[in-house]
């Protein structure tokens, strides 16, 4: 079974809910996926059901020779998080799927209210590029095998995540089975 | 279906097209790690496409001075289009002709299914099967098995 190779920090990783939440689920995904862009609802609307038993955490994953605006959205998440707004820009970027462009970048760096000169530059400059293929190959070693791939508590998620099925095993693992 | 070649076999030799008009023989590789990938079929519809992935991940296998053959029974020119679509820096045999004869040395042949299992072999630069892996068809195995086998050979 599938396990998460680097376990998740919260000095390095981006997340939402509580530290000591029973539930911690991973996502590794691609901001230019459009599989991750349906999974994208899926997983805000399983962290409401879940509230404070689930804590959400997400690395970037980008398959970049068949997404090419891939990596610079990667990039740019990170340039957010780097200016204090991961969460949204990650919003952004996952609900404007159809212009990643930095152009597209650059509004999004805008609506999400950081520097959209300054998050380009960064990109341009590969700053965040480390991170990013930190990300990836730690993915790579834990089993990812496209995107979006899930692990709850650290074991790949191998059943298919539509809401009910994800929100079970979710369920399944806070009661602590 | 005989059973997946295990670590230590020699691996069979072949020549297979990977293009039109191009040839790829196994021994041309002597003295580098090879990594064979056999696969179901060209044109697998998600984005956890298996080729693609690995297509991502080159970088990292080159480290280890491996190469990567992709390997399915579909033809070369089916294999071109689908190259080409997804960007593929990677060479795609096609073992159209006898048809899976190469799968069948490796003992990876779905014969019921008429196609390729989904098989991972790395292979030393002597030629020697250092590990082999038979995936569940459905199931994209990823690349960790493979960055761990070209780890331990060095």
């Amino acid at each position: 079974m599938a396990q998460l190779t680097l376990p998740v920090n919260p000095a390095r990783d981006h997340f939402q809910g509580f530290a000591d939440a029973p539930v911690t689920l991973v996502e590794y995904g691609d901001y230019e996926c459009p599989h991750c862009g349906r999974a994208h609802p899926i997983v805000r609307a399983v962290q409401q059901a879940m509230g404070d038993q689930l804590r959400f955490v997400f690395r970037n994953f980008p398959l970049s020779e068949m997404h090419p605006h891939a990596n610079h959205a990667a990039q740019a998440s990170e340039s957010a998080a780097a200016q204090g707004v991961f969460w949204e820009m990650h919003h952004a970027l996952f609900t404007h799927q159809s212009d990643l462009s930095d152009n597209g970048i650059k509004t999004l760096a805008t609506q999400v209210g950081v520097d959209p000169e300054k998050t380009i530059s960064e990109i341009l400059m590969g700053k965040h590029e480390p991170k990013v293929k930190e990300d990836f190959l730690s993915g790579v070693r834990s089993g990812v095998n496209g995107t979006p791939t899930f692990f709850i508590n650290g074991v790949r998620f191998d059943d298919s995540w539509d809401e009910e099925t994800l929100l079970k095993a979710l369920q399944k693992a806070a009661e602590g089975e | 279906m005989s059973a997946i070649l295990p670590p230590g076999t020699p691996a069979p030799e072949f020549t297979l097209h990977c293009t039109p008009d191009q040839t790829i023989s196994l021994s041309e590789l002597r003295g580098k790690p090879v990594i064979l990938a056999f696969y179901p079929a060209d044109w697998s519809p998600v984005c956890g496409d298996q080729m693609a992935l690995y297509n991502e991940i080159l970088s990292e296998f080159h480290k280890h001075q491996a190469e990567l053959l992709g390997v399915s029974v579909d033809g070369v020119w089916c294999h071109a289009a689908f190259s080409t679509d997804r960007k593929l820096h990677f060479p795609l045999l096609a073992d159209f002709e006898p048809k899976g004869a190469v799968a069948k040395t490796y003992g990876v042949y779905n014969k019921s299914a008429g196609l390729t299992e989904r098989a991972l072999f790395v292979i030393d630069k002597e030629g020697v099967i250092r590990w082999s892996y038979l995936s569940p068809m459905g199931m994209n195995p990823g690349a960790d098995g493979i960055l761990t086998a070209l780890e331990s050979l060095s």
